[in-house]
């Protein structure tokens, strides 16, 4: 069960982990994310929360620190109604699932609700609600079950070395 | 290499032929997901060594091939301090372990040196560790922005995977007028198709207003490719595109073969007249916050900036020259110039643009991603207004989170630096004449 922190359309790169923030550790750039949209959001998430976005969600820089800065935070699962490509890769990459949801725009702030990523659905607690998100490729299913992009390599190069 | 015919019953695009040879098929549906070798990775020093370094690590495993392997430092240079310094010399460091012999210290924005030294040909498949990788699309190259994690998958292993997209193309007919350039048409563009509008498919350029372009204005196009959440940009190389890369000391190949079937299908196509394109200015905080330059407000601003691997190539500068030539930069504002790259700033010292720009009173900063990304030297202050000619105006981008930058074309610049406000170029030119 986790909260839904619902921003809007085009959240961009530079408002998910600020440049001036960039050279300094993770855990301090991920202090500062979103506190353009929302000053109490970084100091207020918890641990299996749910960001939930509009469209075109993580658009702007390559910087992969935009999602990691939301995985360090515990965030669980960002969904919207669409993604910009190298976030979307990106988050996968880290282990953080980015699930496409047409209806994202009907959840509603600082409700609780309960996600099912195998099934990618989404239970709104109060009223029990179930929205459907699209289930990523099965390529993507895999490198986030392994943890990531690295441990997912991992395998392979020791399997290739075995 | 693909084993099959050359000849393929199905009509392609560009970017399916590309992707075909590099993923060893002889076709690629759109949707289908493909592993594909890279011809060429190229990574800076804020998402390169820093980041990927400890993942090869923990992989046990260097670069694939270090020749195929380019690094620039761009964002941290020169470094302002003790966090900077270490990331640029965990960058050389790493460089020199990795024997990577192309390796481009201060020279410039990767998305400028990298083409500018001959290392993108037509038909490659190019990755690279930023988002405006796009930009490389406009020599008939395949080339698109991956993260720090991607990218070390890509140098370990030589591959990454993709889901083939789909083609739009966008037509531009008719001449540019004086004043108007390859920024104002992406700034329209922006306006008429969103910041989603590429849906991370391939935006693929082409009529004769765009043949009749430089390379470094196509570049400019494909660039902001990324702006539009294309994937890539692309361009079918022409004479232009062979001559620039022979020049460059690089080997243009084949190129003549690497085009689109006629009949290929597409995702969409838009067609848009140049002759009747103004200058475009896009407001805070959105480049599809753009418009006719007629409608923008003409409060004071505050600092104005030529830069970025968008805005400040050897075209550029000179479009900047042409405006401020015999002029001088208005008392209530600044104008900062960073050349794109070490390389410009020689060619501009060698034909007089540097020095109509200086004594006209700009003031010139080192070469490298700098202010546009708010990492160097020229940040703004709370509630500053700034007109740049970078490509993203996002809030807080260039500084204080209360800042405003607004967009534009080079020249458009030059005449806001001149006016102190935003302002239209085309009578400065006019009158110029």
């Amino acid at each position: 069960m986790g909260r839904i922190w619902t921003f809007g359309d085009n959240v961009d790169t530079d408002l998910l982990a600020p440049g001036v923030y960039m050279k300094g550790p993770i855990e301090e750039l991920a202090a500062h994310c979103l506190e353009g949209l929302n000053p109490d959001f970084a100091a207020s998430v918890r641990p299996g929360d749910i960001v939930v976005g509009g469209k075109n969600f993580g658009m702007g820089s390559s910087r992969e620190q935009a999602a990691q800065a939301l995985k360090t935070l515990g965030v669980a699962a960002v969904l919207a109604r669409s993604f910009a490509g190298i976030f979307y890769r990106n988050a996968f990459n880290l282990g953080l699932p980015a699930l496409v949801c047409d209806d994202a725009s009907t959840l509603e702030d600082g409700a609780l609700a309960d996600l099912d990523l195998a099934l990618g659905r989404l239970t709104v607690a109060e009223t029990g609600v179930v929205v459907a998100c699209d289930a990523a490729p099965p390529h993507l299913q895999a490198i986030v079950a392994a943890g990531g992009l690295i441990p997912y390599l991992e395998v392979k190069f020791k399997g290739a070395a075995a | 290499m693909s084993v099959f015919s050359t000849e393929s019953a199905q009509p392609q695009t560009l970017a399916q032929k590309i992707v075909a040879r590099a993923a060893g098929v002889d076709h690629v549906a759109p949707g289908e997901i493909v592993t594909c070798k890279i011809n060429l990775a190229m990574i800076h020093d804020s998402g390169g060594p820093r980041r990927v370094k400890p993942l090869l690590e923990r992989l046990g495993v260097g670069v694939w091939d270090p020749d195929k392997v380019v690094v620039v430092s761009d964002h941290y240079v020169p470094a302002v301090d003790q966090e900077s310094a270490g990331i640029l010399k965990l960058t050389r460091d790493w460089v020199r372990g990795q024997a990577i012999k192309s390796f481009y210290d201060q020279q410039g924005i990767c998305h400028v040196v990298l083409p500018e030294r001959g290392h993108l040909a037509p038909g490659h498949f190019v990755v690279g560790g930023d988002s405006h990788s796009p930009t490389g699309g406009a020599f008939g190259c395949f080339m698109f922005g991956v993260g720090a994690t991607d990218m070390a998958g890509a140098l370990a292993t030589g591959e990454t995977w993709l889901r083939m997209p789909e083609t739009i193309l966008i037509n531009w007919t008719g001449a540019l007028g004086d004043g108007v350039s390859a920024k104002d048409i992406m700034l329209r563009l922006c306006r008429e198709l969103g910041m989603d509008g590429g849906d991370y498919q391939v935006v693929q350029y082409a009529g004769d207003t765009i043949a009749a372009l430089s390379m470094t204005e196509r570049m400019t196009l494909c660039n902001m490719a990324a702006e539009l959440g294309g994937i890539t940009g692309l361009i079918a190389p022409d004479e232009v595109t062979a001559t620039h890369i022979d020049k460059a000391g690089g080997d243009p190949g084949d190129w003549a073969k690497w085009r689109g079937d006629d009949d290929a299908p597409l995702r969409a196509r838009f067609d848009f007249d140049a002759g009747s394109l103004g200058p475009q200015v896009a407001a805070p905080h959105s480049p599809a916050n753009a418009g006719d330059i007629a409608d923008a407000d003409r409060d004071a601003i505050d600092q104005c900036y030529i830069g970025a691997c968008t805005g400040a190539k050897l075209d550029d500068l000179q479009m900047a020259a042409r405006v401020l030539r015999g002029r001088t930069v208005a008392s209530t504002t600044r104008l900062m110039i960073a050349p794109a790259s070490t390389r410009i700033t020689a060619q501009a010292a060698a034909d007089g643009t540097l020095a109509t720009l200086t004594e006209a009173g700009a003031i010139l900063l080192p070469s490298g991603c700098g202010a546009c990304a708010g990492y160097g030297a020229g940040v703004l202050a709370e509630g500053e207004r700034c007109m740049a000619s970078t490509a993203r105006n996002f809030k807080g981008r260039m500084g204080a989170k209360s800042s405003f930058v607004y967009l534009g074309s080079p020249y458009t610049v030059a005449a806001t630096a001149v006016h102190g406000r935003i302002a239209d170029p085309r009578p400065l030119l006019a009158e110029s004449a």
